[in-house]
């Protein structure tokens, strides 16, 4: 069938395709769409599947990444195979479980897909994905179009079950976010294997976690060898050597043509199907060598490097290749990339920045506007509830002179612009109440959190028990808006009805919890509960409540 | 054959939907697309862009490099010239609504940005708001600006109009039709 997909939706069918039994996820830009399309699929995939097995299919956003990647390894563990899906940043949320779940014998497949952003278009950091899987010694696996996403992801479940490990398909944000056609294969349906009688392979007590990893670093040769073997060489100019790695392979294609004009080849015809030309025969293009597969294997680029004068390395993040090739000693040719500075080193990869590393000379542009053009920067939407909190809670710290607002991830983060400047950190996930937590314990006069009702299950939960149990005074504002909003509105994890329940489980006492209705006509009202809680020597939890615009639009159009 | 074009606007002004109706459109013209789009903190009323590329063999970049965009299609006319170095020199042609969204404190003199825009070797203004009020749905401006732009794409208007249709066939017959005429009134605009 052929599918106009994304790279996230790629992803999310050829996981289908692949014959998942669980998606676990928790919402984040890039990657939120593979699981929204596995969910919208998931009525169709269910009813092709054999009676029997229709109860044992989950497509579930989970309260955060280590969550949703716990459960997909004991997916794994009972011989399903298992798809967990999250932005890079999730990835440091799940650390724990991915670094030590390579060490145990993966049952059923087992796919990490992380998709990184660089240039942070949604993003508070630009780290390289690749480096993490590195770290946990897994394969990663990394597409360079909509159609290897597809293809690959389905290869990756069968080498996650063949060497009883993780693998980590890594996207970026032009992959993911871009659509193209696929072409999709005949589905395979569900197998799970059965669950195994041999639990040490399962228990990473000391005794037994040695030994696993000694085999885990056993088996990274085999990694290197298979990476090797799936990484394509083409010798062709002697004049340059060429590295794409995943998504910049693209960008070298773009300009690949112009490249062979401009270094004396007939204008070739071969731009766009550069990777079908195989063997040792030397052409006009560059010579290329392609990798979707890490750890990288080094005869290939040996190879290469002998064959010609110099190299550039295009690699979407960090100069995580170029790096390795360079090593202590230096390469017996020159190597160009972000580490020499052809290429920046920060920022996504572009096809100008690409042209221009190859030698060419920019595109003629037109002169720019001749007037100033301002950026115009995300604000919240006309009648947002996060608004009319952020006003109180101005209004309530009105005349204050000593004060801190810690903010959380979340479209509340905007409050940070004008005209509101409102808060004073953004960090990580949930970390608002803790560095609230942390400065009210040094002496920092009424110190704030702000922070969504997503991000609170996410892991704002564990801070405010920290708080309450040594009787930290701060003062915590729930911006409860019953859906994780900037990414497209998800569902959160538990309902509105049962925080103030849950708050009390927590310890905060109950008359220093209030819900508050988040409206512009009761502005006044919420700013004088928020200032009387500031003035509390303890833990006080505010909860304004308003259903995001967002999440409304999409109930309405369901 | 290549066609590249930015779709440039502010958040919630449909500019993402608009490329997936010419993407449709240029399938079903027997074309290859590529689009690109970012989704999340930007989409919140911040400027918007998408890239939406066509051609007869297999595309490349997700991006439109610079100095390569056939078409810049704006929804707002300020974002309009934060991609005038995208255009190609020789053949880039602007196509913006008029209607300015001012929601920003250093939005520059409406009269100024215009003349920007007139300065453009190749350009077409266009009210796509009025248009589409006056066609019964003020939400169409977004179609307004493809039939504006109709006549330049590489795509028969036959298959543009299917697109549309198709895309509006959940929302019922009245959506239907207020989106077809808001695409005639645009096409019409420059006597095609």
């Amino acid at each position: 069938m052929q599918l106009v997909l994304s790279g996230d939706e790629a992803v999310a069918r050829g996981a289908l395709d692949a014959g998942i039994s669980g998606a676990f996820a928790y919402p984040g830009t890039p990657s939120t769409e593979i699981m929204e399309y596995v969910q919208d699929n998931l009525a169709a995939y269910v009813a092709g599947l054999p009676e029997a097995e229709r109860g044992k299919i989950v497509a579930q956003w989970c309260s955060n990444e280590k969550t949703a990647y716990e459960s997909a390894l004991g997916a794994s563990f009972a011989g399903a195979r298992a798809i967990v899906s999250m932005k890079h940043v999730g990835l440091n949320v799940a650390m724990d479980p991915f670094t030590n779940s390579a060490l145990v014998r993966i049952n059923g497949g087992l796919v990490i897909v992380v998709a990184d952003d660089p240039s942070m278009h949604s993003s508070q950091d630009e780290q390289d994905s690749r480096v993490l899987a590195d770290f946990a010694r897994v394969p990663c696996f990394e597409p360079s179009d909509q159609q290897e996403a597809y293809t690959m992801i389905r290869q990756a479940f069968g080498y996650s079950e063949q060497n009883e490990v993780p693998v980590l398909m890594r996207l970026t944000t032009r992959l993911s976010h871009a659509r193209a056609m696929v072409q999709t294969g005949s589905p395979r349906l569900p197998a799970p294997k059965p669950k195994s009688n041999d639990p040490k392979s399962w228990i990473l007590m000391p005794a037994m976690a040695r030994g696993r990893w000694k085999l885990l670093l056993e088996k990274n040769a085999a990694f290197r060898r298979d990476a090797e073997a799936e990484n394509t060489l083409q010798l062709r100019s002697t004049k340059l050597g060429v590295i794409a790695c995943g998504l910049g392979l693209a960008y070298y294609l773009e300009n690949e043509t112009d490249w062979v004009a401009a270094n004396g080849g007939a204008s070739a015809q071969h731009s766009s199907k550069g990777s079908q030309r195989d063997g040792a025969t030397p052409g006009e293009a560059p010579s290329l060598l392609r990798i979707t597969r890490y750890p990288i294997g080094h005869d290939k680029i040996r190879q290469l490097a002998a064959h010609v004068e110099k190299l550039l390395v295009i690699e979407e993040g960090y100069p995580f290749v170029e790096r390795e090739i360079r090593g202590v000693f230096g390469a017996p040719v020159p190597v160009m990339g972000k580490l020499s500075g052809e290429i920046p080193l920060e920022g996504e990869l572009t096809p100008e920045s690409v042209r221009l590393a190859l030698g060419l000379p920019a595109h003629e542009e037109l002169p720019p506007a001749g007037i100033k053009v301002p950026g115009r920067p995300p604000q919240f939407c006309q009648g947002c509830p996060h608004a009319d909190s952020i006003s109180a809670l101005q209004e309530a710290l009105a005349g204050e002179a000593d004060f801190y607002v810690a903010s959380d991830i979340g479209c509340y983060t905007l409050s940070a612009l004008p005209p509101y400047r409102a808060v004073e950190s953004c960090v990580d996930m949930g970390a608002s109440i803790g560095m609230a937590r942390g400065a009210s314990c040094v002496g920092q006069k009424k110190a704030v959190a702000v922070i969504g009702d997503s991000t609170f299950y996410h892991s704002g939960m564990t801070n405010l028990l920290d708080a309450v149990s040594h009787k930290t005074t701060l003062t915590l504002l729930i911006l409860d808006n019953s859906t994780t909003g900037m990414t497209g509105a998800q569902p959160t994890i538990s309902p509105t009805s049962q925080l103030p329940a849950l708050l009390q489980g927590l310890g905060v006492e109950r008359d220093h919890i209030h819900e508050l209705i988040s409206l512009r006509k009761y502005q006044d009202e919420n700013a004088a509960v928020i200032r009387s809680e500031l003035a509390y020597e303890g833990v006080s939890v505010i909860i304004l409540k308003r259903e995001c615009l967002e999440y409304l639009k999409k109930a309405r159009k369901a | 054959m290549n066609y590249n074009i930015i779709l440039a606007g502010v958040g919630g002004q449909g500019s993402l939907s608009v490329s997936v109706v010419i993407a449709n459109a240029a399938m079903k013209a027997g074309l290859q697309v590529k689009q690109s789009e970012v989704h999340g903190m930007s989409q919140r009323g911040g400027e918007v862009l998408a890239n939406l590329r066509l051609s007869d063999s297999q595309i490349q970049s997700p991006t439109v490099p610079r100095g390569m965009a056939d078409l810049v299609l704006a929804f707002e006319p300020l974002e309009a010239l934060r991609y005038i170095p995208w255009l190609n020199k020789e053949r880039g042609v602007v196509v913006s609504a008029s209607q300015p969204i001012r929601n920003i404190v250093d939005y520059p003199e409406i009269d100024s940005v215009l003349a920007e825009i007139r300065h453009l070797p190749r350009f077409r203004i266009i009210d796509a708001d009025g248009i589409a009020k006056a066609a019964g749905n003020p939400r169409a401006a977004n179609i307004v600006l493809v039939g504006a732009a109709a006549d330049l794409l590489p795509i028969p208007i036959s298959a543009l109009e299917s697109a549309i249709d198709e895309i509006f066939a959940r929302k019922g017959e009245a959506v239907i039709q207020a989106n077809r005429k808001a695409f005639n009134d645009g096409k019409t605009q420059f006597g095609k």
